[in-house]
């Protein structure tokens, strides 16, 4: 900060300071120092008086003493010859009689922040640890953690660490709580304090004692602790039953970390203790302090990933306040999407329409965006809310209003009728390019039933030279090549004009090279042409992702009570980005997106094996098969967790002799490799895979992101064959019955031009070079980038598939049930 | 674990630094505002910079910003958040008001306190019994000379009825340390919003060893138990403050606490659906054009406040159509005063009384270029902010308030109800 005639300001105070009349009166010298010390936060330097308040610094003044290292310590690493004086009079009133002084002197000798004076602190440290104010005996505990940070890589002494530990158990609760936060730092390399079970009841034990910062320490360390025994386990939780419930927001929070953290094998328990939190978590919702009901809003949306119902009946305190700022508003909107039921949709949706004429134009785009999700379950009301927004007329309204609808049909093709007489009327508006790209999708996507298609497109071409957006003009092409598909007659003459605006004057690659490529795919006729162009409208398979599952809680546990929830579009309560792979390919910060979704979206299965599948061990689907066999029943009890079965996959490996076709018999298992066709696997998202694996109890353990190659999937199953015909899955214990574990793997390895990929962000400044005489690859490539589909015959899945205890008649059932499995979802695609 | 503190006022200006752990350097401080000021509205308490892997979580109490940062994502944020608050609020308790000027007249005090709350990034402790043994400085009153001051002193010196009235300004005393005791001075606060109400207690007495706090008899919490015969005072949920002692609230209703200094929530409650009382404002609107394209809007304010009571600084926010460009109004009473508010795109019409049973009027003309049937749908749910004092919604009272051992000397104490707005809504 510049400040006026700071050179003055610093001679002026220099002399006052070695004026000994100043010296002399205590009053008029505290007042010089505060003096400094006002310029010094002001932004003044005032390094060079250093000497001078080294001798201010021994004065029976406190409060002047305080002020005086205040600035030492600011200045210290600056003058670190000159600070040498300063710890002459600090270790002086180390031996002070006033417990206040010594902790002072103690504290600040530590601050100064010097490797140089390391050897002067050491002994006054080690006196501290044993002095008998509590006082003393908290800053030197610490002191040892500032001097250890200090020194690089020394080693500190072992009698230390072991007088810290002793330290445990000081009467005083802060020295207590100061000597694990030195352990921790101290031990950092070896894994921070060693929690035993001794330490960890002590420190049970002594928790009330602590004030709720403390308290929180100590909770957050103990989550290192594992107990032994499921008793000692529910004694520490029926121990800390109270803090569940505390009052104090960060004692609550840190409760149910360390609940999270111990009981992670028992799923009943979490949700338990997550249902305990609802009331203290709710009441927090409604605190004072703002930012304080934001981080209860994130850890609510946090919690609601995997209890959807927690919050069901509460959904009135997520309306938005009058006065509420905007990333509240926002955020409780995400969840008050979560909380939506048959009873309370009219009256949530009636709340988010009042929210979309916002004075905020992200709050009133959030409550649209809000609105269009909910219209995923509830259409019709929803599409009508949206239609009247349209009647607003203002610019970022219609655009968010395009958007939405453009997700909407995506995933609810029924809707597609009450858009495209929506899409009528608002092509005059002005929109930004977002809203630009949405409208000409959906002209491209249903130009045969917008009779004023061509003629909005027709303005939108003779404005392509003023047009800046990138994604606009891709949009555009694909857009008015869609409509002269079905509309020839109307369109011809703009599409020649556009493609040689695009081919001749464009100067975009990106945009250029798609011209060319429609260009040279009219050449191919007008069959080749639709078959690129005319992909899927929409895709009802995400349909099955508005039942949402419910994510297991381990997921996020380590996240909770951490930053990681509060920051922005963290926690994205679903992904908008799973929607046309075109609408993909144009938006690079969506993709983004998709590519965090899907690449965390392993770990989540990982894990899925522990806890949804005991909800489904009684009930196990009997599928038959469709060869003749016998009656074969799927199951995913016992769980398989992924390291065992990372283990069993390892153990079971074949001879690499063994090749194709074969099957390979050793000891008691089964081995089977297999190639099944199925040409559209890969465009289904992993998510509906999963969701049609579950239908026969078939559980996907990890999976590659599908535009990664070779792409691939892992999955199990348990088999239950009964000889028997009348069994009932249930009767699973009888000896008839046989049980085999399968282990399998799909896998897809496709050079290059076999993928069909949901290409990445193609940002404007990629240069595309090309070799121009290999015209045909590069058109091939050109599909792929862009997402376009194309029919491919050879494709083809390679099935490994490991059975233990082996059955051949088992695993062919199995592969037939698996073969169904594919083409049913494959054919879908299509 | 925090690394560094910093309190900034709005304009950005430095007022308070501590670095604790020397992890990073002063000029995260600008990096931080030019974060925060990018945008217009206030940012959400948790701002990244991704690059130093250092994270900036601040709270706004006061107009200023506190900002902690920290080096590590796994530092909880209710914890970093809760201290800021607390830090805000003993700043306040030791310089009497929290604004920039007592922050920028106070720094020693606050370098002071903050050297004792926080040592090497870890918090220590924020009690302010524990503190004013280690807090030298004196605070240094930031309270200009006013002519209500003069007010208390009667003509030629002789006392007058106010001057034994507490005065308002008691509440913003600072705490004094234990050396020189002043007249004992309680002060309570029964606030109550609309959603969650909170009982609010400043103690700025330092003796008082036990104090119980008598509430109605007919006090119940949860729908199943009903006490007394009379109109009961019904919450849905309640919870108090970790030092309150309930051994005697089953029977008799009374809490018992040893209080420390400063202001504090003793109780929390709040009700969820049906209020005891009719919502106290009601509002009629009607919204219409004109022959020659104006927006007319026609409010009649209903206040349903029992006869005796009143409610002060009622603020009615009516949203209006963009591009307004001009307002031209007739309210009932000249004490009333109606603004456009261009960057709000709303009309606020406020009302510095109203009392109980009456009902106010006004009719808005609005000048709105290019109206359309549309603009009419803009013209959205109406916000009002209010203020009901000596009135509780739920008829919460304090019966009596008892300080053991008695007091000797000169010991004032009152209690003051108040209910506040917090966000009070009407549709149109």
């Amino acid at each position: 900060m510049p400040y006026l005639g700071s050179e003055e300001t610093v001679k002026e105070l220099r002399r006052a300071l070695s004026n000994p009349n100043v010296q002399s009166d205590q009053l008029r010298y505290r007042n010089i120092v505060l003096k400094v010390i006002r310029a010094m936060s002001q932004g003044v330097d005032v390094s060079s008086l250093f000497s001078e308040m080294v001798k201010a610094c021994a004065t029976v003044d406190i409060v002047q003493k305080k002020l005086v290292y205040v600035f030492l310590c600011s200045y210290a690493t600056v003058n670190p010859e000159l600070s040498l004086l300063v710890i002459n009079t600090l270790r002086k009133d180390c031996q002070d009689p006033n417990p206040m002084v010594r902790s002072l002197a103690l504290r600040n000798m530590t601050n100064l922040r010097l490797p140089s004076l390391v050897e002067y602190v050491e002994q006054p440290l080690m006196t501290g640890l044993r002095d008998r104010a509590a006082c003393v005996r908290r800053v030197a505990v610490l002191g040892w953690a500032k001097l250890y940070n200090l020194q690089t890589r020394s080693e500190i002494d072992a009698s230390v660490v072991n007088e810290l530990y002793n330290l445990l158990r000081d009467p005083d609760p802060v020295v207590m709580v100061n000597c694990l936060r030195a352990l921790e730092e101290i031990l950092k390399e070896e894994g921070g304090v060693a929690i035993n079970k001794p330490i960890t009841h002590h420190l049970l034990n002594r928790l009330k004692e602590c004030d709720i910062w403390g308290q929180c320490e100590v909770l957050r360390i103990l989550q290192r602790h594992r107990p032994q025994s499921e008793d000692e386990l529910f004694d520490i939780l029926s121990l800390l039953d109270v803090s569940l419930v505390s009052p104090h927001p960060p004692v609550m929070a840190a409760t149910l970390s360390l609940f999270l953290g111990l009981s992670s094998g028992l799923p009943a328990v979490s949700k338990a203790a997550i249902e305990r939190v609802r009331g203290p978590l709710l009441a927090i919702c409604g605190s004072a302090s703002r930012e304080m009901r934001f981080a209860a809003i994130c850890h609510i949306q946090l919690l609601l990933c995997s209890i959807p119902g927690l919050m069901g009946a509460h959904y009135k305190r997520f309306f938005c306040g009058y006065a509420e700022p905007s990333y509240i508003k926002q955020r409780k909107m995400k969840v008050l999407v979560e909380l939506v039921n048959d009873e309370n949709v009219a009256m949530v949706l009636d709340e988010l329409k009042g929210y979309c004429t916002d004075v905020n134009t992200d709050t009133a785009q959030a409550a649209i965006t809000a609105i269009g999700r909910i219209g995923r379950s509830y259409s019709d009301k929803c599409l009508e809310i949206l239609t009247g927004l349209l009647g607003l007329k203002q610019e970022h309204i219609i655009s968010a209003v395009m958007q939405t609808m453009c997700d909407l049909v995506w995933v609810c093709p029924q809707c597609s009728e009450t858009v495209c007489v929506a899409v009528e009327g608002c092509e005059e508006m002005l929109l930004d390019s977002q809203g630009r790209q949405a409208l000409l999708w959906l002209l491209g996507m249903y130009g045969e039933f917008v009779s004023s298609a061509p003629y909005t497109l027709e303005t939108f071409i003779d404005g392509v030279r003023s047009e800046a957006s990138l994604g606009v003009k891709m949009e555009l092409l694909t857009a008015t090549m869609r409509i002269f598909l079905c509309r020839p007659a109307e369109t011809q003459d703009m599409l020649g004009r556009l493609l040689h605006y695009c081919i001749e004057e464009e100067t975009n690659m990106c945009v250029h090279d798609q011209a060319l490529l429609y260009y040279r795919l009219l050449h191919c006729g007008i069959e080749e042409t639709r078959k690129v162009l005319q992909g899927r409208r929409s895709d009802p398979s995400l349909g099955v992702l508005i039942g949402r599952p419910a994510e297991p809680i381990s997921q996020w546990a380590s996240s909770f009570n951490t930053l990681g929830p509060l920051k922005q579009n963290n926690v994205e309560m679903e992904s908008t980005s799973r929607k046309t792979p075109e609408l993909v390919t144009f938006e690079p910060k969506s993709n983004t997106d998709l590519r965090d979704t899907l690449t965390c979206e392993p770990e989540e299965n990982f894990h899925s094996g522990s806890d949804r599948t005991t909800e489904k061990t009684d009930s196990c689907t009997p599928v038959l098969p469709s060869s003749p066999g016998l009656p074969l029943t799927l199951s995913l009890s016992p769980a398989l967790s992924p390291e065992e079965f990372e283990h069993m996959w390892l153990e079971q490996q074949p001879p690499q002799s063994e090749q194709g076709d074969g099957m390979s018999k050793e000891e008691d298992y089964l081995c089977l490799e297999e190639c099944l066709r199925c040409p559209n696997i890969f465009d289904c998202s992993p998510k509906s895979l999963q969701a049609a694996m579950q239908l026969v109890n078939i559980q996907m353990l990890a999976f590659t992101p599908p535009n990664t190659l070779p792409w691939r999937v892992y999955l199990y199953t348990h088999t239950q064959q009964s000889n028997s015909v009348a069994d009932t899955p249930h009767s699973s214990s009888v000896r008839d019955v046989q049980h085999t574990l399968i282990l399998g793997e799909l896998q897809y390895s496709g050079k290059g031009n076999k993928k069909h990929a949901i290409k990445g962000s193609i940002s404007d400044g990629e240069v595309v070079t090309k070799d121009w005489d290999d015209e045909r690859e590069e058109e091939e490539e050109k599909v792929v980038a862009y997402g376009l589909r194309t029919d491919r015959t050879q494709d083809e899945v390679k099935v490994t598939l490991k059975q233990h205890p082996k059955d051949e008649q088992v695993l062919k059932g199995f592969i037939s049930i698996l073969r169904t499995l594919l083409h049913t979802l494959s054919s879908e695609g299509v | 674990m925090i690394s560094q503190l910093f309190i900034l006022s709005s304009k950005g200006d430095h007022l308070i630094y501590k670095d604790f752990r020397g992890e990073a350097g002063n000029d995260v401080i600008n990096v931080f505002y030019e974060k925060v000021t990018a945008l217009p509205g206030d940012q959400p308490p948790v701002v990244m910079v991704t690059h130093r892997d250092l994270h900036f979580v601040h709270v706004r109490q006061g107009g200023l910003y506190w900002v902690a940062t920290t080096t590590s994502a796994g530092s909880s944020p209710f914890t970093i958040i809760d201290f800021l608050n607390r830090l805000a609020a003993l700043v306040t308790d030791y310089c009497g008001s929290l604004s920039e000027k007592s922050v920028q007249m106070n720094f020693a005090l606050i370098y002071e306190l903050l050297d004792e709350v926080v040592d090497y990034g870890y918090i220590q402790t924020t009690s302010s019994d524990v503190l004013k043994n280690f807090i030298q400085t004196e605070a240094v009153s930031s309270r200009p000379f006013s002519l209500f001051d003069l007010s208390n002193v009667g003509l030629f010196g002789a006392e007058t009825q106010q001057s034994k009235v507490a005065p308002s300004s008691a509440a913003t005393r600072p705490i004094q340390s234990s050396r020189d005791q002043k007249a004992e001075l309680l002060r309570w606060t029964l606030r109550e919003l609309f959603s969650p109400s909170v009982l609010e207690l400043t103690v700025s007495c330092s003796s008082v060893t036990e104090m119980r706090i008598g509430l109605n008899e007919e006090f119940s919490i949860g729908r199943s138990t009903l006490r007394g015969y009379g109109a009961a005072v019904h919450v849905d949920e309640c919870r108090f403050h970790q030092a309150v002692k309930l051994d005697e609230f089953d029977d008799h209703r009374i809490l018992k606490l040893c209080p420390s200094q400063g202001e504090q929530t003793v109780m929390q409650y709040q009700l969820s659906d049906n209020l005891p009382s009719p919502p106290p404002f009601r509002l009629f609107p009607t919204i219409e054009r004109d022959n020659r394209g104006r927006l007319l809007i026609y409010m009649k304010l209903r206040c349903d406040l029992p006869p005796k009571s009143a409610a002060i600084n009622v603020s009615v926010s009516v949203p209006v159509p963009k591009g307004c460009v001009s307002l031209s109004q007739e309210l009932s009473s000249p004490e009333q005063r109606c603004e456009l508010k261009p960057q709000s795109r709303s009309l606020v019409w406020t009302v510095p009384r109203c009392s109980g049973g009456t009902q106010l009027s006004a009719v808005f003309k609005l000048d709105v270029p290019g109206l359309s049937s549309a603009s009419m749908l803009e013209v959205g749910p109406v916000g009002l902010t209010f203020e009901l004092p000596k009135l509780t919604s739920t008829g919460l009272q304090i019966r009596f308030l008892r300080l053991t051992p008695v007091q000797p000397g000169p010991s004032q104490r009152w209690v003051r109800y108040v209910t506040h707005s917090d966000s009070y809504i009407i549709r149109v």
